[in-house]
């Protein structure tokens, strides 16, 4: 036994305890002081995060602040294009609370996927988006509130390479100067299911659906928490701020059971090029390292992650499993969802679970939920659609909760 | 570097000093010091991997390939490794701080911008991806999502390209609504300024290494929308 020999105990006893970290003996540099030296140097504008704003606790200790409203949805081209529940939800839940935002047509995706993916682009490219993205959130006077999991992770990273590389710096700026814009970058890069933590307890408060009987496993977004990791909210109140507190905080406010399994930690098999063109990957790991693991280790009435790239993995890769005889069949749904789905919001009219492919079906008639009522008012709108009597739906529409539970 | 390595090679008929030359386009990326600070050969990072445990991949031997500076192994982890990578960045959790993902970004880039020939027919079946994303600036859109291209996706698949067009409409959202070649109504002002940053940093040119036609057809729609600007 050497010296050194900690008891299995002793580490058992210290897992067990909140982590309290203190953010003066935190092991990376505070970037915002840097980010305000620069702009005090006259280098770059810092997009202040505009009031009402909560702070909240990251990894080292350090505290970041979310802001409530006068937000700008940095939108996600995954969620957007497939899964448009997920951003519709997001939208639904601060219309419920009447909060000031803005859906810009001045935005593009960060183009990260297409870069994790295939590497046809270089660093400045990247750099160069992020910042003509947050130039015209600064030209509207709205703070940017990012959809995507890989974009807030990939910002994270193209924020640090900009502050610390003054080529990348100049030549970007030359580029912003071309199309006419400042540089601009933004106190803190806010991923929108930090917003959802601020809110849970809110988002509680106006619960019409009991959800104290379900059970459910968090996939916590690899680029959320891994990529820059002191900018992710850890809570000693949540796995003892062992894990980042998002999405746990929303469903352990809503009263829902959340199961831990033993892979929580790996990355759900997305693999950015792998599930367009090499799916055999993304399908296994989704399947065999984490549905299943959860279906034997817990089998909950569903999943909860943060990210377009999780939920389209883990929700489509159970369909051809079932020709294996893999144990699957969970419903995998958004934090946004889960939220606005307790708050009431439309089945298909704002959840749009009709875009998903793993059967919502039980999890609805678990809470109660009549969706068959709901599909086909649903389908009255495809109807009128169809025949030219309604453009599309609205949020009229939308807006008012379902308050009927069977 | 004055260190030529003598044992058989994978590749001998690739010259050492392209390999070397490869290498050290690598090595002078200035992000190359922020991912990489030596290696313990732990394997925490293989342990955290999702790709090792599919493929014979190990994040572990790209840290120790490139600290070690072995200009063969470098290459055989250009030609056949650097593409199994997940990107997920759980390797991350590397107690040195290295950053095996992100070397493999800077890999793939430089591969792809050298044009190898194992980096194109990689990316061969990506190219409309890239044509989504360069053109309208979203990486994905409804109408890429296709019965013979997602079977395994489920039978909604089907369902949805049947009713794409009403489905669309049939979101609250007015940047969705309606919209099936892009995620999202964007700016014709913004995708000029995307335009404007692809010529600007290079990023058309690396697009003609993987796919020539594609880079043409790109260049094409992207000169005609910044004429027609300068024309206005």
């Amino acid at each position: 036994m050497s010296a050194g020999f900690v008891p299995v105990e002793e580490i058992l006893d210290r897992k067990s305890r909140p982590v309290l970290r203190d953010p003066r003996e935190a092991p990376t540099h505070d970037l915002r002081e840097e980010l305000f030296e620069l702009e005090a140097k006259g280098e770059l504008i810092v997009m202040r995060v505009p009031e009402p704003y909560v702070e909240v606790t990251t990894k080292f200790g350090r505290k970041k602040k979310i802001p409530i409203e006068h937000t700008w949805h940095h939108k996600s081209c995954g969620q957007c294009g497939h899964i448009p529940g997920y951003s519709a939800s997001i939208f639904w839940l601060h219309r419920q609370f009447g909060l000031d935002f803005l859906d810009p047509t001045d935005q593009t995706s960060c183009t990260g996927w297409n870069y994790y993916a295939s590497a046809t682009s270089n660093a400045v490219a990247q750099l160069a988006v992020m910042s003509r993205n947050f130039a015209a959130a600064y030209e509207t006077g709205y703070f940017p509130l990012i959809h995507c999991g890989t974009s807030y992770g990939h910002y994270k990273e193209a924020r640090e390479q900009l502050i610390h590389h003054k080529e990348m710096r100049d030549e970007v700026r030359r580029i912003l100067d071309k199309l006419g814009k400042p540089l601009v970058v933004p106190e803190e890069i806010v991923h929108y299911s930090e917003w959802v933590h601020v809110m849970r307890h809110r988002i509680a408060e106006r619960k019409v659906i009991d959800m104290s009987h379900l059970t459910a496993c968090v996939h916590p977004a690899c680029h959320y928490y891994k990529i820059v990791v002191e900018d992710a909210i850890y809570d000693p109140d949540i796995y003892g701020a062992q894990r980042t507190a998002t999405v746990t905080g929303l469903l352990t406010a809503l009263d829902i059971n959340v199961a831990d399994y033993s892979t929580w930690f790996d990355c759900c098999g997305f693999g950015f090029r792998h599930v367009l063109v090499q799916r055999d990957f993304t399908r296994s790991f989704a399947v065999l390292r984490k549905i299943e693991v959860m279906k034997n280790e817990v089998d909950p009435d569903m999943v909860v992650t943060h990210d377009t790239g999780c939920v389209t993995t883990l929700d489509k890769s159970q369909f051809a499993a079932k020709a294996h005889n893999r144990k699957v069949g969970v419903p995998v749904l958004s934090d946004a969802q889960v939220a606005a789905m307790a708050m009431g919001a439309h089945p298909f009219r704002v959840l749009q679970l009709h875009w998903h492919s793993t059967d919502w079906r039980p999890l609805m008639e678990k809470l109660g939920i009549d969706w068959q009522r709901y599909w086909e008012e649903f389908q009255e709108d495809l109807d009128a659609i169809r025949r030219g009597e309604k453009p599309g739906l609205t949020w009229e529409d939308a807006d008012q909760p379902i308050v009927t539970v069977a | 570097m004055d260190w030529v390595s003598t044992k058989a090679t994978k590749y001998a008929d690739v010259p050492y000093e392209e390999k070397l030359r490869l290498f050290l386009e690598v090595k002078n990326d200035p992000r190359y010091e922020d991912y990489l600070y030596g290696c313990y050969e732990c394997g925490i990072c293989v342990s955290a991997c999702p790709s090792a445990r599919f493929y014979d991949y190990s994040p572990r031997v790209i840290a120790q390939t490139m600290a070690r500076e072995d200009v063969d192994r470098f290459y055989e982890i250009m030609v056949e490794d650097i593409w199994n990578c997940a990107q997920c960045f759980s390797c991350v959790r590397c107690p040195r701080q290295n950053n095996p993902g992100g070397l493999v970004t800077l890999i793939r880039e430089v591969a792809v911008r050298n044009g190898l020939k194992e980096a194109r027919d990689v990316l061969q079946g990506y190219s409309r991806v890239i044509y989504k994303v360069m053109l309208k600036g979203n990486q994905v859109s409804p109408d890429m999502l296709q019965p013979d291209f997602f079977p395994d996706w489920g039978p909604w698949v089907r369902e949805f390209s049947a009713n794409m067009d009403v489905w669309r409409q049939a979101i609250p959202a007015d940047t969705m609504r309606g919209v099936t070649d892009a995620a999202w109504r964007t700016d014709e002002k913004t995708l000029r300024e995307l335009y404007t940053i692809w010529f600007e940093t290079n990023n058309i040119d690396i697009v003609r290494e993987v796919d020539e036609g594609l880079y043409e057809l790109l260049l094409d729609v992207m000169e005609e929308v910044l004429e027609e600007e300068e024309v206005a």
